[in-house]
């Protein structure tokens, strides 16, 4: 019996959060839509999520295009296909590998802090001081966080293809020998705009649910502990739950939409 | 200013405030005493919005505060302010920022005419030369008058004072007393002060209700509550460990 009612507290409990996290979502996108904006604060984020995460970008992207392109020449060695390197590297970094490695890295890098700020400033009452002051807490705390995740994402997904191709380039063609000519030729027949479409409509949607999860979860941080303690859960929280939802929407946006 | 009537509320199944009623007057200074833990900042954050009641109904300037939309809400808070115990102050921001915050926000205000009201402010709270400290480089007095500044620089009419002196030594619980009631001559706002060191806000409020068991079991004058026969208000006034207030 107690085996029931558990489970039923947890089927309530987990679509109450659902519920939750969609009303926080569409609230989000409606502050985001209607003035005032404020832009200092947009800058600011967009420095944060986007400026200071070129370097973790770069250093990310040209080692995963260096090792697509040690992989992908000595599978393509198999079948004499070496001259395909180009596309082999290009297509999956700009359909998969750019936009979820860039959502992951900036997930790890950025969400953490913007949960654990939004956390720290719920627990501080920092939030509470701003509503009432009459002041909308979202415009300040998510709005700025949302658009500038749909703004940084696809940008830093771009850097991430950009540098990953040249990694690929400095192993396929300075290491291995292959014609530099071969490498970007046989990438310019293959990949086509939709290709790189794809990419950027994933950045964006991975940008909305790093905002997203990272501030919920950092919002709503007494859901998950009191005090320093649901500081750190929230914070693990917005960190795991975006990983899992970026690879999870990657997963039906590949197999649905493309 | 303040009416509340039959206010109830429980978090988690346990029952913290059990049919409140109380009215605060224009002007007047009211203390909120009780034991920690039971359930008088609980009131305050009702008044303030920050929670809503399971039963009863909380007036403030005429509104009911639990039936207000957002936008309402927002209108109505601009009236108000709340010190909270921990001050909240925005801690990425100096204490300038912090006091200037609510004029940028709200106003179209010039940023001469801002510094100069915020310096004002600073100068009345003793804290000119602390502007551009950050929170986590000021002292616990510092931080209460800094939060107390970013308060009173938008003349609300209606303080909220949430454990003003808890945690600071006597001098300094005094100095914040203090403050508190020369502003209060200066802006005659309605005031709320919770606290359970009574003997240090007697001198600065009109009335004084105690809260015990989730209801209010005395309310009066500060002689009334300090010459009251009741068991529960004398064990607290007294501080006595043995009575019918149990310190668990």
């Amino acid at each position: 019996m107690d085996l029931v009612r558990n489970t039923g507290t947890r089927a309530l409990q987990g679509l109450r959060s659902m519920g939750l996290m969609a009303v926080f979502l569409g609230k989000a996108f409606l502050y985001s839509v209607m003035p005032p904006l404020k832009v200092f604060l947009l800058m600011k984020q967009i420095r944060f999520i986007g400026t200071q995460s070129l370097l973790i970008i770069l250093l990310t992207g040209l080692f995963a295009g260096m090792v697509m392109g040690l992989q992908g020449f000595r599978i393509l060695s198999r079948v004499g296909s070496e001259a395909f390197l180009g596309p082999m590297v290009a297509l999956p970094l700009i359909k998969e590998l750019g936009p979820v490695f860039a959502g992951l890295m900036v997930t790890g890098r950025a969400g953490s802090s913007i949960a654990a700020e939004i956390g720290i400033m719920r627990i501080s009452n920092q939030i509470d001081a701003l509503e009432l002051m009459g002041l909308n807490p979202f415009r300040y705390l998510v709005v700025p966080n949302l658009l500038a995740g749909i703004i940084a994402l696809p940008l830093l997904t771009a850097i991430f293809d950009v540098i990953g191709i040249f990694g690929g380039y400095l192993v396929g063609v300075h290491l291995l020998g292959l014609e530099g000519g071969i490498y970007f030729g046989e990438m310019a027949s293959h990949i086509n705009p939709e290709d790189i479409l794809e990419g950027i409509y994933k950045s964006l949607c991975f940008g909305v649910i790093i905002a997203w999860v990272c501030c919920y979860k950092g919002y709503y941080t007494e859901r998950w502990g009191h005090g320093a303690e649901g500081v750190s859960k929230a914070t693990t929280r917005a960190v795991v739950f975006s990983s899992v939802y970026i690879l999870i929407w990657d997963y039906f946006m590949t197999s649905v939409l493309f | 200013m303040i009416s509340i009537e039959n206010l109830y509320k429980s978090f988690d199944g346990n029952e913290v405030i059990r049919g409140v009623s109380l009215n605060i007057e224009r002007g007047e200074i009211m203390a909120l005493i009780g034991k920690s833990g039971i359930g008088k900042s609980v009131i305050l954050k009702h008044i303030a919005g920050l929670l809503r009641p399971d039963r009863g109904r909380i007036s403030v300037m005429g509104k009911d505060v639990s039936s207000l939309g957002t936008r309402d809400l927002m209108q109505l808070r601009r009236h108000l302010g709340l010190l909270f115990q921990g001050g909240a102050l925005f801690d990425s921001m100096t204490v300038y920022d912090n006091v200037a915050f609510p004029l940028r926000e709200k106003t179209r205000m010039k940023e001469e005419e801002i510094t100069r009201r915020v310096m004002n402010e600073l100068g009345q709270v003793g804290l000119s030369e602390a502007r551009d400290k950050y929170p986590s480089q000021l002292s616990g007095g510092m931080t209460k008058r800094a939060a107390l500044a970013r308060e009173l620089i938008w003349r609300p009419e209606i303080m909220l004072f949430d454990e003003p002196t808890t945690g600071l030594d006597p001098i300094i619980s005094n100095a914040i007393l203090k403050l508190i009631k020369s502003v209060h001559e200066r802006l005659n706002f309605t005031g709320v002060i919770v606290t359970h060191e009574i003997n240090q806000v007697f001198g600065i409020i009109d009335r004084a209700a105690m809260l015990h068991d989730g209801i209010i079991i005395a309310l009066g004058k500060p002689e009334e509550i300090l010459s009251s026969q009741d068991p529960v208000v004398k064990q607290f006034i007294r501080g006595e460990t043995e009575g019918p207030i149990s310190f668990y």
